[in-house]
């Protein structure tokens, strides 16, 4: 990389920075427990609207792991989210009903809230029906991962999106709240994924997955990116750039190997396709507050009039991390 | 008072050392405890009050001990020195840290030293001899100078040694002592340890070894080889180092693991690996049920981690490993074939390959309509599905995925110049592809269709051109796959041997014998076709040399079946 390209990258991540400076004024502050985080927490950041029914889980999910502290932004929920926050304690909760395609779907608000609160703690950004899945996660805690990325000098830590969907319409088994996400929507495609380089921010752009085969068969170059680094050593100076796909300084993308190594990964368990999945996409569809114009929630809302099945025989049904490992969808790399 | 004296040396997870310290002592064995200068003095002094009820152990001079540097020896020192010197009846001394943990019951270790009064336990091997060196320092540990950190300042660090060489500069051994290098971590006896802490020489010793890299990993290590009348050259603390020369760290889940060790202390352990705190720190009577020692299974649990960072699993593309082109290891996962002309001259190419091998065959992968999987099936394992758009946007990726998918299965598929050619350097260059092509074979269906004979020769004149191409890839001496190339006149010359060849080459036949072929369809007439072709004035050469009336002669009538003579 040459150095002028170098210094735009530089001038970049600074305009996300100021980006996310000036967007903190669209946040209020309705619970503030940030007092209580200790020095080597680990800390969750989420931005949501309308997920009271998945808080339950989600929260008591992450906790489990070993979070610290969640930081949530919420945007303008209508359904209770926010009281439901507001009661936990361990929960600092704000609040905007700003744009969240002007705050670049939530990132910039995250990146003012990391700037100021997460900086030397490990971060963990994810969406409420997103569920991370490491290496040894049944007998590991989230800590010794963080631990052992800590002793390795690694700072970034990958964790791909693996769409999760139910057997049959999505709508035929009701979610309830409180309940694990994961016995409903229990079904994957385990080897369908393409990946190509994206040589600016040095990191991998992945797609494929159920979206990309029943929603965008004839347009795959349109279907969701599913890289993504949710796990970062957060300095003040870190800017998440699309989602968290990928960041800047750019050298925390590199979470791949080049020589033929494997580095070790996770995977983000991405449990959308509940029986919530229609209400939801027609209710974005009509705020178009989306990525890309909404072209994702318009083309599920197409295919999901006539033949809303994502299942088809050759799907995997999730059983634990060491299966993702067998497959190759993640990878231990040299923990052991 | 015990005869085995510890020393330990503890820098975080102060908690974790006390309860060892306490472990240890109980057993009757004095430690001498050195804690890092970067402790603060608060965390220090409670540390110090926390173990101030134990009578046998104490706390000796503070160094900082920095990764790579002399602090580690100076604290090393320091900690026998005190130890020689406040407990006479230790007879050997060893050396562990606060993250380490007993896996035996310490009267064991006892037992064991004591029936070995005069070895010691040091892994000590010249450097010539060991693989494990890191950055590509091995001698060069010795000869240069490291004033500057590398943990903190590597690109310091790394243009010291940069400038060193360049200037050749070298610095000689002290006494023209050999240099040997090996795990930190010792016991030894009493008599090589206060060998080496008087030596008279010491003085030159230190001031050599302050400036080599990583002298905790050699000075014990080279100096032991003075004066040690009996070193058995291995450590008793079990130690599993990664790819980069940092230590393994232990979990809870390895409990079942380290019982099946036959060392007697491992490093380094998770501070908060209560299970494995909780199982090993106990007293004889609580202590674990005797197992078979079994040291091997740890060693291959992390040889191949350490195999799986370096090398990774063949022929698998995800989100953290990503090969550049020509460093994958393996491009595809596993053996596969192809076949370029068969299904054109064969009727009943397809299903015969399939029986005869047991593989999977499928039709054109890379056909321009949609993916042609065997059975006629619209998606395969790991829902890969057949749409034509999703395989172009990423041909490498759909292929890479498909021999992933089916690893265990032996995949064969068709290919040919009316396919998407995009594959066909990623094809050419996998050794694991074996190629089989019978050149010019793509004509058959034109001879055979009703088209106009101007459309004819378009397509044949285009086809040609792309087989040509493709061809020219195949016979590149970047290719590493294992191609067969025949021209369609030297195949049907003698069908039987080269399809016994790929048979063979297959290997899972489930016929000893080649007992019967695939039907070859009718060519009567196709001289005279290429011959119009001829006329029209295009050239058709690949499919080597058909005289006019040739076709009649090859697949007379009415047709026998060929058969190989024994």
């Amino acid at each position: 990389m040459g150095l002028v390209q170098s210094y735009r990258l530089r001038l970049q991540r600074k305009r996300w920075r100021i980006r996310a400076f000036r967007k903190r004024r669209e946040l209020k502050s309705v619970a503030n427990r940030t007092g209580q985080i200790k020095s080597d927490d680990i800390l969750c950041f989420s931005t949501l609207r309308n997920e009271r029914i998945r808080l339950p889980y989600f929260l008591e999910y992450y906790r489990e792991q070993g979070v610290g502290h969640f930081f949530i932004v919420d945007n303008d929920s209508d359904d209770g989210s926010l009281t439901y926050l507001m009661d936990q304690p361990d929960v600092s909760v704000w609040t905007t009903k700003a744009s969240y395609k002007r705050a670049r779907f939530g990132v910039d608000w995250l990146n003012w809230l990391q700037m100021k609160h997460a900086h030397g703690h490990w971060t963990l950004t994810v969406d409420p029906d997103e569920f991370l899945v490491y290496p040894f996660c049944d007998t590991r805690p989230l800590r010794a991962l963080t631990d052992w990325l800590d002793a390795s000098s690694i700072k970034s830590f990958s964790a791909m999106l693996l769409d999760m969907y139910p057997k049959g319409p999505l709508d035929e088994q009701p979610y309830r709240a409180g309940q694990n996400p994961m016995e409903i929507a229990s079904w994957f495609d385990s080897g369908n994924y393409t990946i190509s380089r994206n040589y600016k921010f040095a990191n991998l752009w992945i797609q494929g997955g159920p979206r990309s085969r029943v929603f965008f068969a004839d347009a795959p170059e349109k279907a969701p990116a599913l890289n993504k680094v949710p796990l970062v050593k957060w300095d003040k100076k870190y800017a998440y750039v699309s989602s968290t796909h990928m960041l800047l300084p750019r050298g925390l993308n590199q979470v791949y190997d080049e020589w033929g190594g494997e580095k070790a990964s996770g995977v983000l368990l991405h449990a959308k396709f509940l029986d919530t999945f229609s209400a939801k996409a027609k209710e974005e569809l009509e705020r178009g507050q989306h990525y890309a114009a909404s072209v994702e929630y318009k083309a599920y809302a197409e295919q999901i009039k006539d033949d809303p099945q994502l299942w088809c025989k050759w799907s995997e049904r999730y059983i634990n991390w060491r299966q993702l490992e067998i497959l190759g969808l993640m990878s231990k790399g040299n923990w052991a | 008072m015990s005869s085995v004296g510890i020393v330990m040396l503890v820098h975080t997870a102060l908690g974790r050392a006390e309860q060892v310290a306490r472990h240890w002592s109980a057993a009757g064995c004095p430690v001498v405890l050195h804690v890092d200068k970067m402790v603060p003095k608060r965390q220090y002094d409670a540390f110090v009050a926390s173990v101030a009820d134990l009578a046998n152990v104490q706390f000796c001079k503070r160094y900082r001990c920095e990764w790579g540097t002399w602090g580690i020896v100076a604290a090393s020192q320091a900690a026998s020195e005190m130890m020689l010197a406040s407990f006479p009846d230790v007879r050997h001394v060893y050396l562990a840290s606060g993250s380490c943990l007993p896996l035996r019951p310490v009267e064991e270790l006892i037992d064991y030293l004591h029936a070995r009064p005069t070895t010691d336990f040091i892994e000590s091997a010249t450097t010539a001899d060991v693989p494990w060196t890191v950055g590509g320092l091995d001698e060069e540990r010795f000869t240069l100078r490291f004033p500057v950190s590398w943990k903190r300042n590597r690109y310091l660090f790394d243009r010291f040694v940069e400038i060193q060489r360049k200037l050749r500069l070298k610095r000689k051994m002290p006494n023209g002592i050999v240099p040997h290098m090996g795990s930190q971590w010792w016991c030894l006896s009493r008599r090589t340890l206060s060998a080496i802490l008087q030596d008279p020489e010491r003085k030159t010793y230190d001031r050599f070894f302050r400036h080599v890299w990583i002298p905790d990993e050699s000075y014990f290590q080279t100096l032991a080889r003075l004066y040690s009348s009996k070193i058995e050259s291995r450590s008793l603390t079990l130690s599993k180092f990664d790819f980069q020369g940092k230590p393994h760290i232990f979990y809870d889940d390895h409990l079942q693991l380290l019982r099946r060790s036959d060392c007697f202390v491992a490093r380094k352990i998770w501070p908060h690996a209560s299970r494995l705190y909780d199982a090993f720190l106990t007293d004889i009577a609580g202590a674990m049920k005797r197992t078979e020692p079994n040291p091997g299974k740890i060693d291959r649990i992390f040889a191949k981690a350490v195999e799986r960072r370096t090398r990774g699993r063949a022929g698998l593309y995800m989100q953290s490993r990503f090969p550049n082109e020509d460093w994958e290891n393996g491009v595809s996962a596993a053996p596969y074939s192809v076949f370029q002309g068969f299904t054109e001259l064969f009727d009943d190419f397809e299903p015969w390959l399939a029986k005869a091998t047991g593989a999977r065959v499928h039709g054109h992968l890379f056909a321009p309509d949609r993916v042609e999987f065997a059975d006629g099936q619209t998606a395969i394992n790991g829902a890969l599905s057949d749409s034509a758009a999703a395989r172009d946007h990423n041909s490498k990726a759909f292929l890479a995925n498909l021999i992933w998918n089916t690893r265990g299965e032996r995949q064969c598929f068709q290919f040919g110049p009316n396919d998407a050619q995009d594959i066909v350097w990623r094809i050419a260059k996998d050794p694991n592809a074996q190629i089989s092509v019978i050149t010019g074979a793509w004509s058959v269906p034109l001879f055979r269709s009703n088209l106009n004979f101007e459309d004819i020769r378009a397509l044949a004149a285009k086809l040609q051109k792309i087989e040509a191409d493709h061809m020219d890839v195949l016979r590149s001496p970047h290719a590493k796959a294992r191609v067969r190339i025949w021209t369609m006149a030297e195949f049907i010359e003698a069908p039987m041997e080269p399809l016994q060849a790929i048979l063979d080459e297959i290997g899972r036949t489930k016929l000893r014998r080649l007992s019967e072929a695939p039907k070859m369809v009718d060519l009567s007439g196709f001289g005279q076709f290429l011959q119009n072709l001829k006329n029209q004035g295009m050239h058709p050469y690949l499919m080597g040399d058909f005289p006019a009336e040739r076709g009649v002669e090859v697949a007379p009538k009415p047709t026998r079946k060929p058969y190989l003579v024994q």
